[in-house]
């Protein structure tokens, strides 16, 4: 009987064990985590939605907006959203059309749904579509697939986290920052959760400048720990103030640190009749950020402005008051300094600091900011009438950056193509009267290699084992392919050390090469019913486009010729990957 | 003062090398099967090329984490803060050294100090920054090193890129607001292969799949895009010719120190900086504008004098033979040899018998190209004061990070005052310093 027992408790402990073991491996390598996080399951819910809303009618449909999930002002129906986005949409494109015809440009023709689709997914989550986005795309009727993508998107994990990197880039930089008082992983898991909760722009940019506490426990302040290096152990005003300067407002101010703007480079003091730059503008502004106290183990704690500062041609130094270096009327006149600070950047009236984060997003959707950089929009200047009207909407739907992602998705001047059937000169990239051709970010390029190398979309519900690879071999590829740092709009020309990763480098020969557990390559050479399904498949997953028919031949002859479809597939990948189809949006 | 206009020059075509992809496709892997470099360069010798009008190059050995003053270039042993590094007379009548740097100390007569630098910047990051570029981290701008300076200020040479960087650390070179083409080449010990440069499949089915990329992929994309596309907007094919050009060029095989004899080799020390060390000499002789190695593990914030010791075995072998080889090959007074890190360490030792961080007074080694051999600039004190306050009370002569770019510039015959047009719209002199005249020969 003891016997009995004793084989009765080993079996259940090792079919325990066993279980345990296949729970381990299935969640590592089945993607059992599949659904865990809220936002996931909203992805999933909208994907079904997408499925079986086949009578949708209109291009933009949020279905998203329901109360709770995106829409920052809760309250507003969908039907009225969808009414208002359209018609945002309509009055951004009158402008457009407008200033074209101004010119007298012709304007490039509508794009396809995939070449529109390929622009949403660089933008939000920085890789091309997934097969499997694709083909479920493709059950919908084709004047929802774009919002349906959008909206599924606009949910993902991957654009919450995907932005939030870009937005750490801007607002703490790229390096590792001082030891033990800054935690950029924190930080930029903070701005993660933000866009998860759809937070209003000007709620977000107040945390930032009020934040208050440790770095560990309230993420926001590394915003400002960040600068302890340069402050000596507290936040340093001057970085300070260049930052909010060029973050914020889309003003570069730096040079006022040491002089007066004698180049006409900087223009100050009022919107409507701007000055030259003065140095106590930047210093003025920087001494709002010395009432950010540093407080030991307590981190940072608001306090009074205590700002002295020498000038360049005086011979002692003066105290510096806080104050803006435009719109004075707009900036509280009581309050703690940087809450004061912080209400005049997102005040309404502020149209320059709008301006500045729709520049900012603009950028971000199109690979390229309007003007010659991102954060320099001269005060006083209009900017494009298409910045100048998403600025209106962007104020007027109280700083809804989702709001704001609609409305540029839905503008001609976003689902135009990039080529047309007159000669495309600059002015018509410049004016939008063609989408601008431009050049992947290095995390875009790894990020579509890795999709278009699976099937399924890599996202969070990937399995372990993916997600780890996924972020090991783009930080391989970024060390040798270089990252560009802060400056992620500058379109800067390929290096012969780049060509070289993607021609000959470890992570395109191996999610190329035949590997019939991971690659797509060898999926499709399995599964594909003949050589034109293999080739459209192909074009479809590296490319999200179908091959035309001269390129459809073409490959299906060296398919024949070769007779070993499963190398010719790797080759047509290796061909694709290394096309400057593949590495610029258009 | 003279004003250039920064066009964004693309040096990534080489006209003089120009090849036209047939060509290059037709050069097939057995270009790759390179003869030994050792003849061309003989016969460079036999020609009398390395004579005169050479093009200045830079080898910057990068001690990266902070090497100590005194336990390297400026030792003050036998005082309070000497600690347990012992001086050593070198070649130069007067001059010592510490004795972690015996081999170097030999060639002291072919290298000048600066034993009086003094930065801003206390933080690794902020202070690499600095001392590889000539100016603070500045939000606005990332300004160049001094390689991809010097190859913006001459173009052409190599098939090769022409800056390189052996061991990249944490901080290669980069273009800055030049351009990412100006970026450093990175490689690893050379005693491994060029990274990616190896075709992944056959040579024929390299040759048909280059072909299709441009026959079919690159023409399909042009078609009705942006007038002149590639060579004002992607430079995409030209990038790939170029990077087609390296694969197959001769001048691979300076990577390659295998072909030194062994006791060259063993000269250099065996590690992977003497290695990398060895391989600068060669890649300037190629038309490498400037090369660094970098040499960590010098963040000696704990026991101190074992980290240095550790740090200087290998630098003393591999410093001393590069000189010695540059000297040997005539090499030297068309090259300059840089030596140091982005700060160096306190005077006073720590609990942990570690030194920290300290911008007030560190030393660089130079060599060659304009510079005055056996020179010494600058002075630390031997018992400072240490007053926080006034730290360079401690420091004769003290020297600038921005003097310290001015004197490479105008030793390699850059104008250093010479304006750029920086992408934000800014002139930007090439370095805001001032030249140490008593360096420069």
């Amino acid at each position: 009987m003891q016997h009995f027992k004793r084989i009765i408790r080993a079996t259940v402990r090792w079919t325990w064990f066993g279980f345990l073991v296949l729970v381990a491996f299935g969640f590592l390598a089945s993607g059992l985590s599949e659904g865990v996080r809220q936002k996931d399951k909203g992805k999933q819910d909208l994907s079904l939605a997408s499925l079986e809303a086949g009578n949708a009618s209109s291009e933009v449909v949020p279905p998203s907006l329901e109360p709770g999930t995106s829409n920052p002002d809760p309250g507003t129906s969908k039907n009225g959203q969808t009414t208002e986005i359209n018609a945002a949409i309509a009055r951004v494109n009158r402008h457009w059309k407008e200033s074209i015809a101004a010119q007298g440009l012709q304007v490039a023709p509508l794009a396809d749904w995939m070449t529109i689709g390929r622009r949403i997914s660089l933008a939000l989550v920085g890789s091309g579509m997934s097969l499997e986005e694709i083909r479920k795309l493709e059950t919908l009727p084709e004047e929802v697939r774009n919002s349906r993508h959008l909206e599924s998107l606009l949910v993902d994990g991957r654009f919450h986290d995907y932005w939030a990197e870009r937005y750490t880039r801007f607002l703490v930089g790229t390096d590792d920052g001082p030891f033990v008082v800054y935690r950029r992983r924190r930080f930029r898991t903070w701005l993660a959760d933000q866009f998860e909760a759809n937070r209003r722009y000007d709620n977000l940019v107040r945390n930032l400048v009020t934040a208050e506490g440790l770095w560990t426990d309230r993420p926001e302040v590394n915003f400002l720990t960040v600068t302890y290096d340069s402050g000596g152990d507290k936040p340093d005003p001057i970085r300070l103030a260049a930052r909010t300067s060029r973050a914020f407002l889309g003003l570069r101010i730096d040079c006022l640190q040491c002089h007066d703007d004698f180049l006409g480079n900087v223009s100050l003091g009022s919107v409507e009749a701007p000055r030259e730059g003065v140095q106590q503008d930047f210093h003025q502004l920087a001494a709002f950020y010395t009432a950010a106290k540093a407080n030991g183990l307590q981190g940072i704690r608001g306090g009074d402005v205590d700002y002295d500062y020498k000038y360049l041609h005086d011979d002692e130094t003066t105290e510096v008051p806080a104050l803006v270096p435009y719109s004075p009327e707009l900036l509280p006149e009581k309050g703690d300094p940087r809450e004061r600070l912080a209400a005049w950047i997102t005040h309404p009236e502020n149209r320059q600091a709008a301006k500045a984060a729709v520049n900012r997003i603009w950028a971000l959707m199109f690979g390229r900011a309007v003007g010659d950089a991102v954060d320099d929009l001269p005060l006083g200047k209009p900017s494009t009438p298409m910045i100048e009207a998403l600025t209106d909407e962007f104020v007027a739907c109280g700083y809804d950056m989702r709001h704001l992602i609609r409305i540029i998705v839905g503008t001609d001047a976003f689902r135009i193509e990039s080529r047309a059937d007159f000669e495309v000169l600059n002015q018509h990239e410049t004016s939008n009267a063609v989408f601008p051709v431009t050049r992947l970010r290095p995390e875009q390029t790894a990020g579509c290699v890795i999709q278009s190398a699976r099937i399924k979309s890599v996202d969070e519900s990937s399995s372990l084992v993916l997600q780890l690879m996924k972020f090991g071999t783009t930080n391989d590829f970024l060390r040798q392919y270089g990252d560009i740092g802060e400056d992620e709009f500058g379109n800067e020309n390929v290096t012969i050390s780049q060509r070289l990763v993607m021609l000959n480098g470890k992570m395109v020969g191996e999610h190329t090469e035949n590997n019939p557990v991971m690659n797509a390559s060898s999926h499709i050479g399995m599964f594909a019913a003949d050589d034109t399904d293999a080739i459209e498949i192909t074009y479809l997953s590296i490319l999200n486009r179908y091959p035309n028919d001269t390129e459809r031949q073409h490959f299906l002859n060296r398919f024949t010729s070769s007779g070993q479809r499963q190398k010719s597939i790797e080759d047509l990948c290796w061909i694709l990957i290394n096309s400057s189809e593949f590495s610029w949006n258009h | 003062m003279a004003l250039m206009m920064n066009m964004q020059k693309h040096s990534l075509c080489n006209v003089n090398a120009h090849l036209s992809r047939r060509t290059l496709l037709g050069a097939g892997a057995g270009a790759l099967m390179m003869s030994s470099i050792a003849s061309r360069l003989a016969l460079a010798d036999e020609k009398g090329e390395t004579d005169s009008a050479k093009p200045l190059s830079v080898i910057l050995l990068w001690l990266e984490g902070g090497p100590s003053q005194l336990e390297t270039f400026d030792p003050h042993a036998g005082t309070k803060y000497g600690g347990e590094t012992k001086a050593i007379q070198t070649s130069v009548a007067g001059l010592e050294i510490a004795d972690t740097l015996p081999q170097v100390a030999e060639q002291m007569h072919l290298a000048a100090l600066i034993r009086s630098v003094t930065g801003k910047e206390g933080d690794h990051e902020r202070a690499v920054y600095n001392i590889k570029t000539g100016y603070r981290p500045d939000p606005t701008l990332l300004h160049p090193s001094v390689g991809a300076v010097l190859c913006h200020a001459s173009q052409g040479g190599a098939d090769i890129p022409r800056h390189i960087s052996i061991l990249p650390g944490q901080s290669p070179g980069r273009g800055g607001y030049l351009g990412a083409s100006y970026d450093a080449f990175k490689i690893g010990d050379p005693i491994g292969s060029v990274p990616d440069i190896r075709k992944r499949v056959d040579e024929d089915r390299y040759q048909q799949r280059v072909a299709d990329l441009f026959d079919v992929a690159e023409k399909e994309f042009a078609r009705g895009r942006l007038k002149d596309m590639e060579r004002t907007r992607t430079l995409h094919s030209t990038a790939t010719n170029a990077a087609m050009r390296m694969m197959s060029s001769e001048q691979l095989s300076a990577f390659d120190v295998n072909e030194e004899p062994k006791a060259v080799r063993d000269a250099f020390g065996d590690t992977a900086f003497g290695r990398g060390c060895l391989a600068a000499t060669r890649l300037i002789e190629v038309g490498v504008r400037c090369v660094e190695v970098t040499l960590g593990g010098w963040d000696s914030h704990a026991a101190n004098h074992t980290l240095q010791l550790a740090g200087c075995k290998t630098l003393d072998p591999a410093l001393a033979a590069l000189l010695q080889r540059l000297k040997e090959r005539d090499r030297l007074k068309s090259t300059l040899v840089i030596c140091g890190g982005e700060f160096g360490r306190t005077p006073s030792i720590n609990p942990a018998a570690g030194r920290d961080h300290w911008p007030h007074g560190f030393s660089i080694l130079f060599a060659g190209a304009n510079i005055r051999a056996g020179a010494v600039y600058g002075e630390t004190a031997a018992e400072p004061k240490l007053d926080q306050a006034k730290p360079l009370e401690d420091v004769a002569n003290a020297v600038g990070i921005e003097d310290v770019h001015a004197t490479i510039l105008s030793a390699l015959g850059v104008d250093f005052t010479e304006e750029l047009i920086t992408p934000i719209g800014r002139p930007l002199k090439r370095s805001e310093g001032k030249p140490i005249e008593a360096l420069l020969a």
